[in-house]
């Protein structure tokens, strides 16, 4: 065996420790608390990237709604945080002191009840996981279980992501409208304006982070891995082996929104607000985007790709605002056709046989390249 | 319609109609324990529609598919699949992005649920199961190659193998030796006879040399119905067949 898949297990491993120097060292060290907090931002849309890896790149269920996932779960941090900073104390000038600001502009006089118990953070902590996941289980259950799949199953998605949007833009007086909940400003009592707040937050952040790579990654590597690979490949096949396939596509999807959930909730702490902008469509794409730039059968890949693009479009979009949709949309389509699997691939493909050409050539000019010594 | 019967599968007065066209028509067929039985019939005689109404895959319209003196219609594929049916189908079907050993590791009748498969561990026992597989399929040199790069035949051994680590007491092939070189097809002939011990095995085959080398009994269909049932001599022998398929 190979020596070759040994190399690759080390490469991801080696890949995953460059990650961590990256954003835990580096990134602190050179940025400022502005750029700092951008990539904190930045990096929450990883987490999505990180789950459609799980159920695009491993189990080929393309999802165009992950901003769902990742709107729930922010839209679960940024209700419990309003709640807090709508106290009595800082709403009276209100008709209905103690209720969020937009709700009284809304002529409503009392908290709805699915509002009460995001008063409670232990609750809102489960509800930030259990709410996207919720929704994940019950449109992938009902697709799955019928066997619908593939496009169909995109299609719905993305139909969700729109649903979602309009619904909460329709709904103003419940959710902030078009808006979307702002003016958030303390955790518990700390204020989380602050540029202290701010940095601890990047750190909490990168720490998830690290985390959610490290669960997808015992999940590709244990037989429920090889299993969701064997579904992508031929999905009757499974079946066929005694598996209830849509149990594991269930699993999968609902795993992949319960992360973009979790980056959601990082979303609305670090950048303080949510709304219904990074629910819809275009972001629920923008996160295809990312994962599929980065590679999508790779979960450091995926980081990669987030932080590639983002910062691509930051520095694009500082100079040539109007030109920015069309690089990126120029950028996917570029790397579809040239570079399916991604950065990773190039990486992997590419680069670093090409760094072995180079070494072997070094280290013996003229003898015959040595064989690797076999495994074990 | 719902007789006991001592033999292992049992298809009673079977009917499937896609949009009205009868594709089985009231078939009765009859398998019995480690018996290896061969289906042969001209082409759109219904041969391969028999193998997805046993293993679920085509839902019947009218009759009774019985498997151990129990009603299987109506369960799902890996409901069957678990009560001991494994199917083979005629283009190999096969994980091309796993290993061999994975291939049938994933075959291996344990740790089916979500759960189970997550926290599965390879312990030294299944390694050994799949090696021993392995070698039954002429195939444990490539135990760590990708599936995709094996060739035809190989493929085709691979997931007789897959079936093997199921270890179904009824098997179903539809067309194993399709596409094989002669001496694939003669190592494919010997592996069946390994595999077939303590089982029954349901063979569709064109290939009559083949069928002549494997079968106890055989089955000619015919539009979807039991044309000529017997050992191969007999039905060498029936002037219906001759007339329908041997004949030219």
């Amino acid at each position: 065996m190979s020596t070759a898949l040994k190399n690759n297990r080390n490469l991801e491993l080696i890949g995953f420790a460059l990650i961590a120097l990256l954003i835990l060292v580096v990134l602190p060290l050179l940025l400022d608390n502005f750029r700092l907090n951008l990539v904190g931002k930045y990096l929450t849309y990883a987490f999505a990237a990180i789950g459609l890896v799980l159920c695009w790149g491993y189990t080929g269920i393309l999802s165009l709604g992950q901003g769902v996932f990742f709107g729930l779960g922010g839209y679960c941090m940024a209700m419990f945080l309003k709640l807090e900073a709508s106290s009595v104390a800082n709403t009276k000038i209100q008709s209905t002191p103690g209720i969020p600001d937009f709700m009284d502009w809304n002529q409503i006089t009392s908290l709805p009840f699915f509002w009460v118990p995001f008063k409670s953070f232990p609750f809102t902590l489960i509800a930030i996981v259990a709410v996207p996941a919720l929704m994940a289980f019950i449109l992938s259950a009902a697709m799955f279980k019928r066997r619908v799949g593939g496009v169909y199953f995109a299609i719905i998605t993305q139909a969700l992501a729109a649903v979602l949007t309009i619904l909460i833009v329709g709904q103003q007086g419940y959710t902030g409208g078009i808006n979307g909940i702002t003016d958030l400003r303390t955790l518990l009592g700390w204020d989380i304006r602050t540029d202290h707040a701010k940095f601890v937050l990047y750190f909490v952040c990168c720490g998830l982070l690290l985390a959610s790579m490290l669960l997808a990654r015992g999940v590709v590597k244990s037989k429920l891995g090889r299993i969701l690979v064997a579904v992508r490949d031929k999905e009757e096949r499974v079946r066929f082996s005694g598996y209830d396939v849509a149990n594991f596509k269930i699993f999968v999807f609902c795993l992949a929104s319960a992360i973009a959930a979790v980056g959601g909730a990082m979303f609305t702490l670090q950048v303080g607000f949510m709304s219904p902008s990074f629910v819809g469509i275009v972001p629920s794409i923008d996160m295809v985007i990312f994962c599929a730039v980065g590679g999508r059968h790779s979960i450091v890949g995926a980081v990669v790709g987030t932080l590639v693009v983002n910062w691509g479009k930051t520095v694009f979009s500082e100079s040539f605002p109007e030109l920015w949709l069309f690089a990126m949309g120029g950028l996917f389509i570029a790397i579809v056709l040239a570079f399916p699997r991604g950065l990773a691939g190039v990486m992997t493909d590419q680069i670093l046989p090409w760094i072995e050409n180079l070494r072997r050539k070094g280290a013996s000019p003229a003898a015959p390249a040595p064989r690797p010594a076999p495994a074990e | 319609m719902s007789s006991s019967t001592d033999f292992l599968l049992a298809l009673e007065n079977v009917t499937v109609s896609f949009d009205g066209f009868k594709a089985v028509n009231a078939l009765n067929l009859y398998v019995d324990k480690n018996e290896l039985r061969v289906i042969i019939g001209p082409n759109g005689a219904g041969k391969t529609t028999v193998l997805d109404l046993i293993c679920g895959r085509t839902k019947v319209t009218e009759g009774s598919i019985k498997f151990k003196d129990q009603e299987i219609t109506g369960l799902k594929e890996h409901q069957i699949v678990r009560r001991g049916i494994g199917r083979k189908f005629q283009t190999p079907s096969i994980y091309d992005d796993l290993t061999v050993f994975e291939n049938l590791e994933i075959s291996l009748p344990r740790g089916r649920d979500v759960a189970g498969s997550l926290f599965w561990k390879r312990t030294p026992e299944v390694v050994e199961k799949v090696r021993e597989v392995g070698r039954m399929i002429f195939l444990e040199e490539q135990l760590d190659r990708l599936a995709e790069t094996l060739s035809h035949g190989q493929k085709q051994w691979l997931e007789i193998g897959m079936l093997l680590m199921q270890d179904p007491e009824l098997l179903m092939l539809d067309e194993p030796v399709a596409g094989m070189s002669i001496s694939e097809r003669a190592r494919t002939a010997e592996l069946l006879g390994v595999v077939s011990k303590g089982r029954s095995v349901i063979v569709i085959e064109h290939d009559m040399k083949f069928v002549e080398s494997i079968a106890d009994r055989v089955t000619v269909l015919h539009q979807g119905k039991v044309l000529a049932e017997g050992s191969m001599a007999k039905i060498q022998d029936d002037p219906q067949v001759k007339e329908v398929y041997l004949g030219h």
